[in-house]
């Protein structure tokens, strides 16, 4: 292997890794907070990618059915749970986050898309369309058992996956799809050939970690996300609603998803069920990283982008088994030395 | 009139255990209520039940109101404040955050000046400013339980559910700790204080319970239980004399 060809894989591992990062970031945010292994956090990446290259293809994006039709169920249990504790002073703001947000954006959708709006309104578009999906999906399949064990919602969340990977082929088809590439410039460095696509995916994540970090330590909302993170006991002595906190995890888990789809659907083709590896990917980073460590997290993610890479170079036919493989030894070495991720409480 | 805090017939079960059976209690508002007894007795048990950690069956009036079916952030809202017996303070956050998510409810429905509200704590608690950018995980216990106490001020509750604040405290902080809990009875606070040392909170409390093995067996005047043969010698002995001083 040249040193030109290395440089490539390298730049082709980072721009994967730091996508990974992103996932595992989101997944071990959801983890910490409400005790959900978040499997369809992939469904995001595709929903969100798609959305996009159809967008551009003047076309709207079947997520308008699921996002007005998860909004109508998600209303109606929030609406029913208000009666029966008869507090009808909720059903206001339950309405317009869970009904008006969706159809707004889904009108919205509509306009725009056999007009050509540009870039940024249409990434706006397309995460006013995603990100709500989020807490709608906390809602609907998460609230109901929040305090069951880590394994019953971790079951929650393969029947979620499946659900919501079912739909993306109902609604978009099964085609893959790429959209257009934000700019076409390329950077001549020393031998290097960066591509812009590249920087804007490295950048964004960076510029995005960074405004968590921000948001984590700085917002009282932050610190209260990270206060159930760290004793949900305290936090409910203190009276931070659990449903407040899980609703606000997922709602920045889908951010990060539909981010992360956004970034990568002008490099690889993506079609409805091509997030969940994706995403598996993004997991496998957050287990290297310890389930626990977000810095570990972030450096483990990036292994697994610069490893994918040299493995589909040597042995591309391979290159999966590799990375999934990986978590093997992790795992091993992991339980042998550090504390254990446990079902904590009851 | 009706007292601010109301229990009767309280049961809590652990699956087929039973933790509290039958327990009746009032709190009127702007006393000092104790509950005293033997380590496993229900007290941790009856505190969490009235904060709605705990599924519980009888009934719990709080302000005229049943409490059922309210969930424990809601009780929050109410003006309940819980300090539990393992703090459950954020360990890997700074002193200063975990008071100021003290307020989260309040901070909720804005219109609160946190700040004020910190310097008014600090005040009280002189060593928690000294520390306010530690980890709460780094205090000692005392500290610890200062924090917890803090904690539960910020949220500006009407009644006080205290469970053990003096277990595992050096003598000169358990005297600290009581001295503060009647100062906060003199701002109006009414307290239900949740204790093994009896003769501390005897000598604090107006009016006093002892529970045992779920039952409440003994209920009267805090002074008259102080001096009750049966309440001198299973709980003012040799060791609760050793505990108070
Ligand atoms: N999580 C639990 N599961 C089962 N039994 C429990 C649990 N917590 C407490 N108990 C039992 O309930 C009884 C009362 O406990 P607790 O309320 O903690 O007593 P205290 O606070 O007075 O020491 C004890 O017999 C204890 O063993
Ligand atoms: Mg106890």
């Amino acid at each position: 292997m040249s040193f030109d060809i290395a440089l490539w894989l390298v730049q082709d591992g980072v721009t994967n890794g730091a996508i990974y990062a992103l996932l595992a970031l989101a997944m071990l945010l959801v983890f910490a907070v409400t005790r959900v292994i978040f499997v369809p956090q992939g469904e995001f990446i595709s929903y969100a990618a798609l959305s996009l290259a159809l967008l551009q293809a003047g076309r709207l994006p079947g997520v308008v059915y699921v996002l007005v039709g998860g909004g109508l169920v998600a209303a109606a249990l929030d609406i029913a749970l208000a009666l029966r504790e008869k507090a009808p002073a909720r059903l206001p703001r339950i309405v317009a986050l869970y009904v008006l947000v969706p159809c707004v954006m889904a009108a919205l959708a509509w306009w725009a898309a056999p007009r050509s709006v540009g870039l940024p309104l249409q990434v706006l578009i397309v995460l006013g369309l995603v990100v709500p999906l989020g807490p709608i999906l906390y809602r609907v399949a998460y609230q109901p058992l929040a305090s069951a064990s880590v394994l019953v919602l971790f079951i929650i969340s393969m029947a979620a996956h499946y659900a919501l990977t079912g739909l993306g082929l109902v609604f978009f088809g099964g085609e893959g799809l790429r959209s257009e590439a934000f700019s076409d410039a390329r950077f001549k460095l020393a031998v290097l050939d960066i591509t812009a696509q590249s920087l804007w995916v490295v950048g964004a994540s960076f510029v995005l970690m960074f405004a968590l970090r921000l948001f984590f330590e700085k917002t009282f909302y932050g610190k209260a996300l990270r206060a159930t993170a760290v004793n949900r006991i305290g936090a409910r002595l203190v009276g931070i609603p659990a449903e407040l906190s899980g609703s606000l995890s997922f709602l920045l888990a889908a951010f990060i998803g539909a981010v992360s789809g956004i970034l990568i659907s002008p490099i690889t083709t993506i079609y409805y069920d091509t997030g969940f590896l994706i995403g598996l990917k993004g997991f496998v980073g957050a287990i290297v990283g310890g389930m626990g460590s977000y810095p570990l997290a972030v450096a483990g993610s990036i292994g697994i982008g610069l490893l994918e890479a040299f493995s589909s170079f040597w042995a591309s036919a391979f290159k999966e088994t590799i990375v999934f493989t990986i978590i093997i030894p992790v795992l091993l070495w992991r339980s042998l030395r550090s504390r254990h991720i446990e079902d904590e409480e009851e | 009139m009706n007292a601010l805090l109301e229990v009767d017939d309280l049961r809590v079960y652990y699956g087929k255990v039973e933790g509290l059976h039958r327990a009746s209690l009032r709190v009127p508002e702007g006393s000092i209520v104790t509950v005293i007894g033997p380590n496993g007795a229900g007290k941790t048990t009856l505190l969490g039940a009235i904060m709605g950690l705990l599924p519980s069956a009888g009934s719990a009036r709080y302000a005229g109101a049943d409490l059922a079916g309210t969930k424990t952030e809601a009780r929050v809202g109410l003006g309940l404040s819980l300090v539990p017996e393992r703090r459950e303070l954020f360990g890997e956050m700074s002193v200063e955050d975990n008071l100021r998510l003290g307020a989260f409810h309040r901070f909720r429905k804005r219109g609160v000046d946190l700040e004020s509200e910190l310097t008014a704590i600090y005040a009280r608690f002189p060593r928690l400013e000294e520390r306010r950018a530690q980890l709460a995980a780094t205090l000692s216990g005392g500290e610890r339980q200062m924090l917890a106490l803090g904690r539960a001020l910020m949220a500006r509750p009407r009644l006080l559910l205290l469970d053990e604040p003096s277990l595992g405290l050096a003598p000169r902080i358990v005297r600290d700790i009581f001295r503060i809990i009647t100062e906060l009875k003199k701002t109006g606070v009414s307290i239900l204080l949740v204790e093994q040392n009896a003769r501390a909170a005897l000598q604090v409390a107006d009016y006093g319970y002892v529970l045992e093995t779920g039952e409440i067996v003994l209920e009267g005047e805090a002074a008259g239980l102080a001096s009750n043969p049966r309440v001198i010698e299973t709980y003012l002995g040799l060791a609760g004399k050793v505990i108070a001083t």
